[in-house]
């Protein structure tokens, strides 16, 4: 079973979890069919001649990236991997878009050479002079979890002792009217926080970066030990996974009764949630639980934003209410369930303990 | 971390071959795959010459027993992956943990440009199918459904080393004790996108590419796919059949120097080909072929040259660019090259570099430009270098 400490996280969101915020203490709501983060001031990170050129996902990549390796106190990773499903959508839009415009005539570059799934983990590296293990996966609603298992094997080879890995999407307009039209979102602005009470069709979109130190050992200031990662591919949308759940579960030597809380992938969607509040009633009846994507809107590596809670929960030893769903209070947080089930197609478990 | 891991199956479509046995025929014949573009509208046809595979998207699905809509980067996987399995024919696979690892650069980029023409004049219209698969993941996720793989699949996308870090991470998979078994490399279609792109970069060759020519141009763009199935030394033990090679050695080192451009003297080209020596176990000199990333573009097979003169000097193994034979076919030409280096151990031969004739001024070497048969062949390196710094290189070694 391979592991991990997680020396530091840094997460650009829809909510303030960027910077000096103290966990969870200013939550953003909005009135909204789409969360967009909330922009750091880009200049701390990334030197301003860069930025210009940078797109929306480049910048909070890097900046995400820059600031988590900044709190690790660490120079030079031994790896940089990244996840996105989306890649870098903004500049592949932008040349597509051209390419149609200007009938493939005099097209400036820019866009293109931009537009590589690549781009963040390749400008992390370039302003790091980094020349070591870089990587970039890109595989739906566990590009995210390929990155981490990529992180997690590093470490069991021995290639490294800090691995800095990240899950970044952008959401762009274009993208936003596409999936519209493919029915992921809802027809009307709800408020973010009232998204669980809604019962209706579509959940609402997101976006985000987030980035986290890897390491082999403790650190002093760890904030919590990834002890475990799985993920699978079934496209049956009325799968029952207690099995996998528990088996997962047994193979870290646990039961659900160790788990303090389990944090879930709940959007809203009340077809997407149906499997969720079956595990609710059933499997997770007796443990508290909560939801993180009213937070950051549904987008394919948000478990990425779920790992920085549930690290942030463990380091903090405090769940901050606006995540639980229920009366369920959790004193001392020590073992932490993430289970996303990306688009009824990929799962994804976590498992987040205390060091 | 010591386990070895074999290569059991080869699978390849290309400008010059739609599987394997084409792919040893073209390079014996010393056949080229360039030509016109045929298989969409561009105003680069006539122009720009492109190595495209000889099938169109009607024959591919057909043969693929896929949908005619599909993306013609999912139809050239399918088929690649499956005559990698047919060959591998591992026995009992169902008892066994099998991956699909996977590459591409621009996932269904292809039929998104269909959608895209309609979605600008009006942002209602435009078919959403043609769209709905446009992420990169889908290639994977529709052709692991088809090869019945979904116990395990995940998607890279590191620009021209793609396919060469998914097999890589395959390895890697396997000597983690995750999988016994994984199917892995990548495929990228010709797209409108990616000639554009490059075009806008100017570094596309007007003629069939020269590789590592004194007066070489630029790169020639093609397509195709490669898969290679890699197994644990317990399921070699299962084969009926030696396996073609072993996965001896690799690295991925960044160049960190430009988003598009290697630096002058290959630095990250230098630390992958060193790197991967060092895990093989290996010195420069136990290297038998080099299969060259070489591109063809002035900026690639100067810096690579560079470092394999300050990493070989002055004992250098015969090398060539199979770009000059399948044209440049991004994500997937990491795969495609790997499968030629199997088949360099396998069958103990060299292929020729088309077209060579001034050697580069700065390099005290040059190519080889002759198809060549009975070579004592241990050990073959394959280079694989792209945008963002990312350079690959895997090691091949006999059995």
């Amino acid at each position: 079973m391979m592991k991990a400490y997680i020396r530091s996280a840094s997460a650009i969101s829809a909510q303030n979890t960027f910077g000096s915020q103290v966990f969870l203490t200013d939550v953003v709501e909005s009135q909204t069919t789409r969360l967009k983060t909330i922009e750091p001031d880009y200049k701390e990170f990334i030197d301003p001649k860069l930025i210009r050129r940078m797109s929306h996902v480049i910048k909070m990549g890097v900046a995400a990236a820059m600031d988590c390796l900044n709190k690790a106190g660490v120079d030079q990773p031994d790896a940089i991997i990244t996840g996105t499903a989306f890649g870098i959508m903004e500049d592949t839009v932008t040349f597509l878009t051209r390419i149609v415009e200007m009938q493939e005539e005099m097209l400036p570059p820019t866009a293109f050479i931009q537009s590589t799934h690549n781009t963040v983990a390749a400008q992390i590296a370039l302003m790091l002079k980094c020349h070591n293990y870089n990587n970039t996966f890109v595989h739906k609603g566990i590009s995210f979890e390929s990155a981490l298992l990529d992180g997690l094997m590093l470490l069991n080879e021995e290639e490294g002792s800090n691995i800095l890995v990240g899950g970044i999407d952008e959401m762009i307009d274009t993208s936003f009217t596409v999936l519209t039209r493919l029915g992921l979102y809802k027809r009307r602005p709800v408020s973010n926080l009232d998204l669980f009470k809604e019962r209706s069709k579509g959940t609402i979109g997101g976006e985000g970066a987030a980035f986290f130190v890897l390491s082999d050992k403790p650190g002093t200031d760890s904030l919590a030990h990834l002890s475990g990662l799985k993920t699978f591919y079934d496209p049956d949308i009325t799968l029952d996974v207690t099995g996998a759940i528990n088996n997962f579960l047994a193979e870290n030597n646990l039961t659900i009764a160790d788990i303090d809380l389990v944090l879930t992938g709940k959007n809203g969607d009340i077809k997407n949630d149906e499997p969720y509040e079956k595990l609710k009633s059933g499997l997770f009846t007796n443990t508290p639980y909560a939801n993180y994507k009213h937070l950051s809107g549904e987008y394919p590596t948000s478990s990425s934003f779920a790992l920085w809670l549930a690290a942030n929960i463990i380091k903090n030893q405090d769940v901050p209410a606006v995540l639980l769903d229920g009366e369920a209070t959790v004193k001392s947080p020590q073992k932490i369930l993430v289970y996303n089930r990306y688009q009824n197609k990929y799962h994804s478990l976590m498992l987040v303990s205390a060091c | 971390m010591s386990e070895p891991v074999y290569i059991a199956g080869l699978g390849v479509i290309s400008a010059i071959g739609n599987n394997v046995q084409e792919h040893l025929a073209a390079f014996k014949n010393e056949t080229a795959g360039m030509g016109e573009i045929t298989h969409f509208e561009s105003v680069h046809r006539g122009v720009l010459p492109v190595a495209e595979v000889k099938m169109t998207n009607h024959q591919l699905a057909e043969k693929a027993g896929m949908p005619l809509d599909a993306s013609r980067t999912a139809l050239l996987s399918l088929l690649a992956a499956r005559e990698a399995m047919d060959d591998a024919a591992i026995p009992n696979l169902d008892k066994w943990r099998v991956g699909f690892v996977s590459a591409n650069t621009v996932g269904g980029m292809d039929r998104s440009e269909d959608f895209f023409v309609e979605f600008l004049k009006d942002s209602s219209k435009g078919k959403l199918k043609n769209v709905y698969d446009h992420e990169c993941g889908s290639m994977t996720e529709l052709v692991a459904t088809q090869l019945g793989i979904t116990d395990f699949m995940t998607t890279l996308s590191t620009a021209c080393s793609s396919s060469a870090n998914a097999i890589f991470y395959g390895a890697r998979l396997i000597k983690n004790g995750v999988l016994d078994v994984v199917v892995a490399g990548g495929a990228d279609a010709l797209t409108k996108f990616t000639l554009n792109g490059f075009n806008t970069l100017m570094i596309l060759d007007k003629e069939f590419c020269k590789p590592f020519d004194q007066n070489r141009e630029g790169l020639n763009l093609g397509e195709g796919t490669g898969y290679v199935v890699l197994v644990s030394d317990r399921v070699k033990a299962s084969l009926t059949k030696e396996p073609y090679c072993r996965l001896s050695g690799y690295q991925n080192s960044n160049d960190a120097y430009h988003q598009t451009a290697s630096s002058p003297d290959g630095t990250g080209s230098y630390m992958a080909m060193q790197g991967a020596l060092k895990r093989a176990g290996l010195q420069p000199g136990d290297i038998d072929y080099i299969n060259l990333h070489g591109t063809g573009t002035p900026n690639n097979d100067s810096a690579e040259g560079t470092a394999i003169k300050r990493l070989f000097d002055p004992h250098y193994p015969p090398m060539s660019s199979t770009k000059s034979f399948t044209g440049h076919t991004l994500g997937a030409s990491g795969a495609i090259e790997a499968v030629c280096s199997a088949l360099a151990v396998k069958h103990h031969i060299i292929y020729p570099n088309l077209r060579f004739q001034t050697q580069m001024e700065e390099l005290p070497f040059s190519p080889e430009t002759h198809y060549l048969e009975n070579q004592d062949i241990n050990h073959v390196m394959s280079n694989s270098f792209g945008f963002g710094g990312n350079c690959t290189s895997l090691i091949f070694s006999k059995v």
